[in-house]
Formats: structure tokens, C-alpha cells, sequence
């Protein structure tokens, strides 16, 4: 893969640079998912004059946070060089498991919220050791933690999820602190969303940050100059988990118990960090990039829903945009060399 | 580099793979014993034995004939996908969108044949055309828009899906029966069909062992910037993998069609041919990241896995619990695999 080798290559370049170049090429490869982004809000907000008011516009932060929390792990393990292909069966795992354990009595909500992130970061755990340790790819690893992971909860709850969820436990994903001033009410998830993107932004500038683009850019380096390669990578796919669990407790909330609830997110929050910049492969982009290119593609289903394109046709529109935007930034980075 | 011994299979006087340090290959390890698919064919033999020594313990049978032809015809759909996945994935890409294009050529021929034997051979034609030009966009995508493969087929995945979901809401058209029998006939024990596996399988293995075309794949596969520095066109290279790979996605959608008088939307999807293909090639000793395998690896691998679920389904094993189990073995198959090849260069 020529491509991903030329801007790996470039990345390593701009980060010995000057602040000021460094600046500059950082927002001429990240920029192009804001433009859209913004684009794609102004096209709604004029088909939809009241999209712009706190209530819609919070509204669709709060339909797109799950997937916000899914792009930020997902650019965790792709830019350690990486793939995570279990997210969403951990996702349908979170919430089926939580619908059982808590059945309806909110006093074992927060137990439950325990327990479901620790499931989360055991996953997360185990794909990274098998994934540094025992050499799988991760490709591989992750397929099979999602067969896994379908299989044990379907075993586990006899074919279909049953049981429910409590009130409390909902809430998170549906309601918010009330009285806010202008905003009426700031929902959890946009609050939780804000926290989640302060801190992956944090923590990529940490030296774990560093460290991670370091590894994902070219690990026999990053471990020559005394990164400990295969535990970044671990904390790597532990965060992913994590994040996938606080989107599955959020989701659980939002759309109710179903066993189809995570199906096909792990492409779609892949899907959003390439299209925020994340070169698959590893070493670039930037978390804040990616979590944008998640709004962008909830922005984009918005989008999709107001031009009145038939469910079916969906798809293919989501597919040509998604195709051609990935395209876009490849052309840019290219003119940008 | 590992660009000069595309040789995947058995090579009587090879000295084994190139990428080995001469002095790491044990005395005994040479000959067929040194290719890659040795040890895919080995794990085979055990999964196999294993199984049928459980099975009969169990009180089944296993070793009968009629149970082996079932299992080689149920290797027969992912098999063929698998073969033309192998390509690709030797090439260092990969097709996320096979099993939205086996719904999509299942459904274009059954609805073109419409019952008619003399509609047969345009039907089958068409169904090649639209093969050929779904691979066509796909290293199109990849090689002129520089769109990474896993997402450029995944949007393709996605766009076919929008346009089977637009179409059609069922299964729809019917197969004649003379197309029908292609699935069903056998030559005394043996499927028409299995023959029609042998036949993708053994296209491929020619076409990568004794043609430029195969070599250019392994170049590729092996580093896509050398190869181009070298003088290679890699870009028609990874084009022409594409078209390969989706032609055997179409292949199977006609096998699918003809074994269940229709087409239907979610033929692909169901069978998870996507990445049921990619885990077989894998499984079947092929690098993810390519330059190294071979397509009678794979054919290996689509076996372990038809073994597998012909025993699961024998001893009545939950099919949840058959998704775990398969998850164990192949991730434990693959760290096999991994620590058999040492330190990646």
C-alpha cells in the first residue's frame, strides 16, 4: 500500500518540523472533515430551518454520541496500526447483558454499569495481548472475538435478549440535567461526548499519545527508541473497549434492548475515523479529526432522511459519500505534499 | 525478498520459502513438507481425525460416504469466494464486498433466466459482466482514487446493498431446471458442483504459479513501491486481482442461485461470505498482509471450517456455541501459524 507508506513517510516529516508547518499540514489533512462537516450542517440547517435550535441540534449530538465514542476508540487501535472488529458485537454484548442482569430493578444500575465496562476492557485486554503477543493480526483477532462474543451472549441468554432495562440505567442515554440555562436540558451523552473528546484530546498529547503514533507509524523504530510497543498497543485496544461499552450503556438507553442493536457499528465507527483522516495502517490522524468524521456521518444519515431518499437507496448514496470523501482527502494530501 | 518465490504450493526441489533463513529450516522440513500449505493440510488431517473420533464415540457417523460428499458440497460456495479472496488478499488488499455481489449476481441471473433454459447463457453471461465490473470499479477505486481497500469495497458493500435493497424485497426469478441440475447432479458419488470448485481452484493456482500475472501478484503483494520501481504496472496488477476476485463472487452467486431455485437478497450477507472468506484464506496460511500463500491453503482452510460445522452439526451442538468454538480456533490457528514464521521481516 503505496499510499499509506508516501503519508506515513510525510507524517514523520511534519513532525520534526517547525510549530508553524506543523500547524499547516495538521489542518490541511484533518481540515477537509470540518469543511464537510460544516457543509453538511448548513445544507440541514437550510432544508430544516429549526435543526440550529439547542433542542434539534441536541437532539442529533445526542443520536450521534454513541458513534462518537466508537470513532474515538476506533482511531485508538487504528493508529496504533491496528483494526477492531468487535466493537459492535460488544456493543449488542453490553446491552443484552445489562437487560438480564438489571431486569428492571434500578438499584442494580450501577453494579451493572461495573460490570459491563470491566467486560469491555477484559475484551479490549484480551484482542491486544493476542493481537502483540501471540502475533495475530488483528484483523483476525478481532473477527474472532466478535464471533466469540455473538455466540457466548446468544448461548448465555438462550437466543434472544430478555429481561429489561431500568429506568436509571435508560436515563443516561435519553435524559439530562434539567433547567440548563438557554439549552432547557444538557443531556448526559453530549455531556459525557464533551468529556470523552477533552480527554482523548488530552491524551493524545500526553506521552502515550506520542508514543501511540510513534508505534502505529513504524513500530520497529518507536521500539528502538524505548517504547514499549506491545503495551501501548494493549492500553490501545483495552480504551477501545471501554469506549465501546459507554457507547453500548448510551445505546442500551437510546434505542432499547435488541439483538441487533450493535450490528455493523464497528465498520461504521472505522468508517468515521477514515473519513475524519485516519490512515488505516497507522501513524496519522488526529482523535479530534475522527470523532468529527463520526458527527459528520451522523450529519450525513440527517442529511440522507431530509432529501427524502427511500431507505434502500440509502445505502448506496451512504456508500458513493463515503467512497468519494475518503478519495477527496487522499487527492488533498497528495497536493499538499 | 519473498517477491521472488511466488512457488505457494508444492515444489518438489524447493528448498522452502524464501523469506526463512536457510539455517532455520529443519532437516526435514524440505520438499512438499516446505511449502505453506503443509501445515494447513496437516491441521486439516487432525481436525479431521479428531472429528471423527468424536462423532463415532458419540455414536454418529462420519467416515461414510455420503457424509464426506455432503461436506465437500458445502465447502463448494465458500470455497470458490475464497479462492478469488485469496488473490486479493495476496496482493496486500482485500474484498469487503463479495457478499453483497453474491446477492447481487444470484438475484441478476435467476431473475434473467426467468425459468427458460435458453436464457442460460446470456444469464450467465450478464452475471460475469456485472462481476467483472463491480472488480473493475473496486481496483479502479483503490488504485486511480487511492481510497484504502477495506474501504473502498466496504462502501462498494454498501452501495450494491442500497441497490439489491431497492429491487428487490424477496427472493425473486426462477432457474430452469437444466440450470438447477448444476447443483443438485452428481457423477456417480461425487456433485457436479465440487467439480466446478476444483475447476475456480485449480484456474487460480495455475494462474498464480505459472503465469506473469501470478508473479506480479506476489511482487505486489510482497512490496507494492518496489514492484512499481522495478517496472511492474502494479496498478493494472491490482486492477485485474479485483476483477478476478469478483468474478468468483459472481460464480458463487450462480452456484447459490442454482442450488436454491432463486435469487435472494440476503444470500451473501447470510452466509457471511465476506468475512467468512477472508477468515478461510487466513486460516489457509495466506499473510494478511500479502505476498505469501496460496490458493490450496485456502482451499485447506474453507475444508478445516466444513469439518467443523458438519461435526458441530452432528453432535447437535448449540449454533451459538458453534460461533465461539469457531472464533477459539481461528484465532488459536492463526497464533499457530504466527509462531511457525518467527520474527516479520
Amino acid at each position: 500500500m503505496s499510499a499509506e507508506q508516501a503519508t506515513a513517510d510525510k507524517g514523520f516529516e511534519s513532525a520534526s518540523g517547525n510549530l508553524g508547518r506543523r500547524l499547516a499540514t495538521s489542518l490541511l489533512s484533518t481540515g477537509t472533515i470540518f469543511l464537510l462537516l460544516f457543509v453538511l450542517l448548513a445544507w440541514i440547517a437550510v432544508l430544516n430551518p429549526s435543526f440550529l435550535e439547542p433542542g434539534p441540534f441536541l437532539a442529533y449530538l445526542k443520536r450521534a454520541a454513541p458513534l462518537v465514542m466508537l470513532a474515538a476508540g476506533a482511531y485508538f487501535v487504528l493508529v496504533s496500526g491496528n483494526f477492531d472488529l468487535s466493537v459492535g458485537s460488544l456493543v449488542t454484548v453490553v446491552v443484552v447483558v445489562s437487560a438480564r442482569l438489571i431486569d428492571g430493578d434500578p438499584s442494580k444500575t450501577w453494579p451493572v454499569i461495573a460490570l459491563v465496562l470491566a467486560i469491555g476492557a477484559a475484551v479490549g485486554l484480551f484482542n491486544g495481548v493476542v493481537s502483540t503477543i501471540l502475533r495475530v493480526p488483528s484483523f483476525i483477532t478481532t473477527l474472532g472475538t466478535l464471533l466469540m462474543l455473538e455466540g457466548a451472549v446468544f448461548l448465555w441468554s438462550g437466543g434472544a435478549p430478555t429481561g429489561a432495562l431500568a429506568e436509571n440505567y435508560r436515563e443516561i442515554g435519553r435524559k439530562g440535567i434539567e433547567g440548563f440555562p438557554v439549552l432547557d436540558e444538557l443531556p448526559w451523552s453530549v455531556l459525557l461526548l464533551v468529556v470523552v473528546g477533552v480527554a482523548a484530546a488530552l491524551l493524545m498529547r500526553s506521552d502515550f499519545g506520542r508514543q501511540l503514533i510513534a508505534t502505529g507509524d513504524n513500530d520497529r523504530a518507536a521500539r528502538l527508541s524505548g517504547v514499549r510497543v506491545d503495551q501501548v498497543r494493549i492500553l490501545a485496544f483495552v480504551l477501545s473497549g471501554v469506549l465501546a461499552a459507554v457507547a453500548g450503556i448510551l445505546l442500551g438507553g437510546f434505542a432499547g434492548v435488541s439483538a441487533q442493536v450493535g450490528q455493523g457499528l464497528e465498520f461504521d465507527a472505522i468508517t468515521a475515523a477514515v473519513l475524519g483522516g485516519v490512515v488505516l495502517g497507522g501513524g496519522r490522524g488526529s482523535v479530534v479529526a475522527a470523532m468529527a468524521g463520526a458527527l459528520t456521518l451522523e450529519a450525513l444519515f440527517t442529511w440522507l432522511n431530509l432529501q427524502g431518499i427511500s431507505g434502500a437507496l440509502e445505502d448506496t448514496v451512504q456508500g458513493v459519500i463515503i467512497i468519494a470523501a475518503v478519495a477527496f482527502a487522499a487527492y488533498r494530501l497528495r497536493g499538499a505534499r | 525478498m519473498k517477491v521472488a518465490d511466488p512457488t505457494g504450493s508444492e515444489t518438489p526441489e524447493g528448498g522452502g520459502p524464501v523469506t526463512r533463513q536457510p539455517g532455520r529450516v529443519a532437516g526435514w522440513r524440505v520438499g512438499v513438507l516446505a511449502s505453506p500449505a503443509a501445515p494447513v493440510f496437516a491441521a486439516l488431517v487432525a481436525v479431521f481425525l479428531i472429528a471423527w473420533l468424536v462423532v463415532e464415540l458419540r455414536g454418529g457417523t462420519f467416515l461414510t460416504v455420503p457424509n464426506i460428499v455432503n461436506m465437500l458440497q458445502r465447502s463448494v460456495a465458500l470455497g470458490i469466494v475464497s479462492a478469488g479472496q485469496t488473490v486479493v488478499i495476496l496482493l496486500g488488499s482485500l474484498d469487503l464486498s463479495v457478499a453483497q455481489l453474491i446477492s447481487l449476481t444470484s438475484l441478476i441471473g435467476s431473475t434473467t433466466m426467468d425459468g427458460s433454459s435458453a436464457n442460460v447463457v446470456p444469464a450467465v453471461g450478464l452475471v460475469l459482466a456485472v462481476g467483472a465490473g463491480v472488480g473493475l470499479a473496486n481496483g479502479l477505486i483503490i488504485t486511480k482514487l487511492r481510497v484504502n481497500a477495506f474501504i473502498a469495497t466496504l462502501g462498494m458493500a454498501l452501495i450494491l446493498k442500497g441497490l439489491i435493497d431497492n429491487q428487490w424485497d424477496g427472493p425473486a426469478g426462477r432457474v430452469p431446471d437444466s440450470f438447477e441440475s448444476l447443483g443438485y447432479t452428481r457423477f456417480g458419488v461425487i456433485p457436479v458442483s465440487v467439480f466446478l470448485l476444483i475447476a475456480v481452484v485449480l484456474a487460480i493456482y495455475l494462474m498464480l504459479r505459472y503465469t506473469r500475472f501470478g508473479y506480479r501478484i506476489y511482487a505486489v503483494g510482497g512490496d507494492e513501491d518496489v514492484s512499481k520501481l522495478s517496472g511492474l504496472r502494479t496498478h493494472r496488477t491490482i486492477i485485474a486481482a479485483h476483477v478476478v476476485c469478483s468474478l468468483t463472487a459472481a460464480i458463487t452467486g450462480l452456484f447459490l442461485a442454482s442450488r436454491l431455485g432463486s435469487g435472494t437478497p440476503t444470500v451473501g450477507p447470510d452466509g457471511g461470505y465476506d468475512l467468512e472468506s477472508i477468515a478461510a484464506v487466513v486460516l489457509g496460511g495466506t499473510a494478511l498482509m500479502g505476498g505469501r500463500g496460496g490458493v490450496l491453503g485456502t482451499l485447506g482452510g474453507v475444508f478445516i471450517l466444513a469439518v467443523l460445522d458438519n461435526t458441530f452439526n452432528q453432535l447437535e451442538v448449540n449454533s451459538f456455541l458453534k460461533d465461539v468454538v469457531r472464533g477459539v480456533i481461528i484465532i488459536a490457528a492463526v497464533a499457530v501459524y504466527a509462531r511457525r514464521q518467527g520474527v516479520r521481516p
